[in-house]
């Protein structure tokens, strides 16, 4: 990927959530702005390109005016320790441990010696936020930009002091030794009485993956310790001094608007303060037990709307596709002249599937603590985007940036879900109104409901192809899920790509992968089909289509640690393969189920995905990363489905919504394919969208029955044939 | 409205005031200040909340505080000693089983009470038995191979 694909990861059009109008409105004022640099020595990042990234319309994915467009600095301090500075946040990607081993590597300095601050709008500089597998591409490369340069100033002083050629000396461990001479000074001593700050343009890294000698490294979490023993503070473990519980009395349902509300009841219990803002209602209480009463006792007339319902789901996107030609936000892509070619193909394979509404369901939900002074607020939340936070606060008090401090502590993750900041907005609106700091944990139930969610689509995919198994067609209609990783990386003269926005029914937005995982399903089962049509396996299928070379290799990869060829028919089992292109990532992934005939259930026994994302910063971190999104596939392949029905949300509840346990975890083999020729690229995103169409390709195999729904299962079974 | 006024939590008696019918999840991470046990669900579906009540794994969210009398609570911050991690403690951090860890506490007591029933177990009986706990990050692989290397450690030990 080059710069220009990185910056275009940024906007992926599905992140709609970045883009809505405000879900509060409150008070106002102005801005303005400032920043800080301590004694010893900074290191400052200056972006290349401060105002490419900047776009209108797009709230807190811009940037914002500041006195310097910093990406990321470092500070040496006196007593060794070296501080880094990143706006990027840690939500179990791991990223605390590998961002610091690239830092560790670069300034040669032991691993302990570097701390992490991230995530804190006051401290790190700008960032638009943790996602789209960025961390690793983007902020890794200038981090060790920044280390190269921290050590090259360094050694400039340490030549000054000596009077010697900086040539000469050495920096390694925290020092910088002048062999000759047999004498050495450590980093903190020649950072001690400077007051120096220098700037240095974004560029490449300097030390190539071959010559790595602590990134490429295996290492565990660097804090794991602090969460073994519960000391981790997550957001959601955030308390001051006179802090209340909050609680936000929800619409009885989506698009509601308040008729009145009566809070004589909640009042009645001892400490409850309560706050009504336009249609927004909510109470605090000295406690978590008083504030559910309080919350009980509310009473709210609220005027709903019909809506649609999940039932007529498919049916409804098809309907309501954006038909404008004109509409900026539709994808087209064409080449060749696809609808002679599919006319004309020997074999030609015509479907449609579907893909529903999914959450995220992050194990900690949204979570805030507001705290209110002098004017000011600082709040502490879980957040993918601090800044984007901010901005949704600056916005909802009409406060200026100064005034505003948003902290993300490591949090129960995300998977895209966290992009947005209403519950900060609710806990600091809580706050001001009580007087009082202000904690606001949702429930799994607001949680489910009051987020946002994957979109749900539809996808019609045609394809041609001759008597000797090349594909001459391909035609892909994707409606509402989005447009992310919808062209075939195959060989294909004849094509049309094209995405169709809709005026969606349920708020959606980004999630791990945006539609990556909905397309890659669809293309790749089709892909499937059109193997069978031809009567070819479906990896010597794929790899006659395909010249692309590292996904060639990952295929190959992941076919010999899988055995592909040696695997024996067993009745009732099945193998499928998928793989991909995605944000810098290549993946393939072969699967084996087993379908129960009588029962209809079915078990993944065995997954092998091969991945490359360029020199591997951290293997142990990756492999962790990937075969978690390998198990989080499951879900969305298997059982999950947003059910709603009138703005409500029918199944808001982990035992209505099942989500992948122990029970469904197949044996997951990760295959590692480390490219140190090839810029590093990030794996949070990707390897999910591998186990879905391979699966459905399994089940096919063991059946021949053909799934093209996302959720595959019905009441955790096969669906009846037909 | 009764009102619960002593608790045991590991091993130490503290003093409170709360309602009888608070949940045990919200007395340990207010009052007490116990947060490493989490919030994950409220409906006893996740076991991000599973705390040790006499030994047994319970979910602190839909334990009502009035019920629990003088039994002895376990929470995480109760089962380092002396500085020394338990075992699946160590376990867990040996084998990196955590990507997010907001589901480690409830994990790791699970497993603790699993080792205190089984000191040996199969992996399926690892699965069958830490099935009520929801990881949603997916470490479930590694999860089961810490609890084995917990048990084969703790065996080497006795």
């Amino acid at each position: 990927m080059s710069g220009d694909e990185l910056k275009d990861a940024v906007l992926d059009f599905e992140r709609y959530e970045a883009r809505e109008v405000p879900l509060h409105h409150f008070a106002v004022d102005r801005r303005s702005f400032m920043k800080s640099i301590g004694g010893g020595i900074a290191i400052l990042l200056v972006a290349k390109e401060a105002v490419a990234l900047q776009e209108s319309g797009r709230r807190g994915f811009t940037r914002p005016e500041m006195p310097r467009a910093i990406d990321a600095w470092l500070h040496v301090a006196p007593d060794d320790r070296i501080t880094v500075f990143t706006g990027k946040v840690e939500i179990g990607q791991n990223i605390r441990t590998s961002l610091a081993q690239t830092v560790a590597d670069e300034m040669h300095v032991s691993l302990d010696s570097i701390a992490m601050v991230m995530g804190d709008t006051q401290l790190t500089p700008f960032d638009m936020g943790t996602f789209g597998s960025m961390s690793t591409p983007q902020m890794g490369t200038q981090l060790r930009r920044v280390s190269y340069a921290a050590r090259e100033v360094l050694t400039d002083l340490a030549a000054k002091k000596w009077n010697a050629d900086s040539k000469t000396l050495v920096a390694e461990n925290g020092k910088i030794s002048d062999p000759t001479a047999r004498r050495t000074v450590t980093y903190g001593e020649l950072a001690k009485g400077q007051l120096l700050a220098q700037d240095i343009p974004a560029e490449d890294p300097v030390t190539p993956p071959s010559e790595w000698k602590i990134a490429g490294q295996p290492i565990h979490k660097i804090d794991a310790r602090d969460f073994v023993t519960g000391r981790h503070k997550y957001p959601a473990d955030m308390k001051l001094p006179g802090m209340l519980y909050g609680k936000v009395i929800r619409p009885a349902a989506f698009g509601a608007t308040l008729e009145s509300v009566d809070f004589s009841a909640a009042k009645g219990i001892p400490g409850v303060i309560t706050v009504r803002d336009g249609d927004f209602i909510g109470i605090a209480a000295p406690d978590e037990f008083a504030a559910e009463r309080a919350a009980a006792a509310v009473k709210a007339q609220w005027k709903t709307t019909p809506q649609s319902s999940s039932k007529e789901l498919f049916q409804f996107l098809k309907e309501n596709a954006e038909t404008d030609p004109q509409e900026e936000n539709r994808f087209k892509q064409a080449k060749g002249d696809v609808n002679s070619a599919l006319a004309s193909a020997a074999h030609h394979v015509d479907a449609t599937y579907t893909i529903s509404y999914i959450a995220h369901c992050p194990l900690e939900p949204r979570a805030a603590l507001a705290e209110w002074k002098d004017g000011q607020i600082t709040v502490w939340t879980g957040t993918q985007r601090p800044f984007g936070v901010r901005q949704e606060l600056m916005e909802a008090f009409h406060l200026p940036q100064e005034k505003v401090r948003v902290l993300m502590p490591a949090m129960g993750s995300a998977y895209g879900g966290k992009h947005s900041g209403e519950c900060a907005v609710e806990a600091a609106r809580l706050a001001q109104g009580a007087g009082h700091p202000v904690h606001l944990l949702w429930t799994r139930e607001e949680e489910f409901t009051w987020a946002y969610f994957r979109p749900a689509g539809v996808i019609e995919a045609k394809a041609g192809a001759s008597t000797d198994g090349m594909l001459t067609a391909w035609e892909f209609h994707n409606y509402n899920s989005g447009p992310s990783a919808i062209a075939p990386m195959y060989e294909l003269p004849n094509q049309l790509n094209e995405f169709h926005p809709v005026k969606a029914p349920l708020r959606q937005g980004s999630y791990r992968s945006l539609a990556a995982c909905a397309n890659h399903f669809a293309r790749e089962s089709h892909m499937d089909d059109v193997a069978h049509a031809c009567g070819m396996d479906p990896l010597e299928f794929r790899m006659k289509n395909l010249l692309h070379p590292r996904l060639r290799a990952v295929y190959e990869a992941a076919a010999k640690e899988f055995d592909w060829q040696g695997r024996k028919k067993i009745p009732g089992h099945g193998f499928g393969i998928s793989g991909g292109i995605e944000k810098g990532g290549h993946i393939a992934t072969f699967a084996e189920v087993a379908v129960n005939a009588a029962t209809r259930e079915v078990k993944i026994v065995r997954v092998v995905q091969a991945f490359d994302c360029g020199a591997i910063v951290n293997p142990d971190g990756l492999e962790n990363t990937i075969s978690g999104a390998i198990t989080m596939g499951i879900g969305g392949a298997f059982y999950e489905a947003i059910e709603f029905e009138n703005g409500r949300i029918l199944n808001p509840h982990f035992a209505q919504y099942r989500v992948p346990r122990f029970k469904d975890e197949p044996v997951i083999k990760v295959v590692l394919v480390d490219r140190k020729d090839e810029r590093s690229f990030g794996a949070g995103e990707t390897p999910i969208v591998g186990l879905a169409p391979a699966v459905a390709n399994a089940i096919f195999d063991a059946t021949g029955q053909r799934i093209r729904s996302m959720p595959m299962l019905k009441d955790g079974v096969l669906p009846a044939r037909g | 409205m009764a009102r619960v006024t002593q608790l045991n939590v590991n091993g130490i008696n503290r003093t409170i005031d709360v309602d009888a019918d608070a949940t045990l999840l919200s007395v340990l991470r207010g009052p007490l200040d116990l947060t490493g046990t989490k919030y994950g669900c409220g409906e006893g579906q996740c076991a991000a909340c599973t705390v040790l009540i006499d030994g047994n794994p319970r979910h602190s969210c839909r334990t009502r505080v009035g019920d629990v009398g003088r039994r002895k609570i376990t929470t995480i911050e109760g089962i380092e000693k002396n500085g020394e991690l338990h075992p699946v403690q160590q376990a867990f951090m040996d084998v990196d089983a955590m990507q997010c860890a907001y589901c480690t506490s409830g994990m790791i007591l699970g497993a603790v009470s699993l080792l205190e029933h089984n000191a040996t177990p199969t992996h399926d009986e690892i699965v069958d038995y830490m099935n009520p706990h929801i990881c949603r990050c997916g470490a479930y692989q590694r999860i089961t191979e810490a609890i084995s290397l917990a048990s084969k450690r703790m065996k080497e030990k006795a």
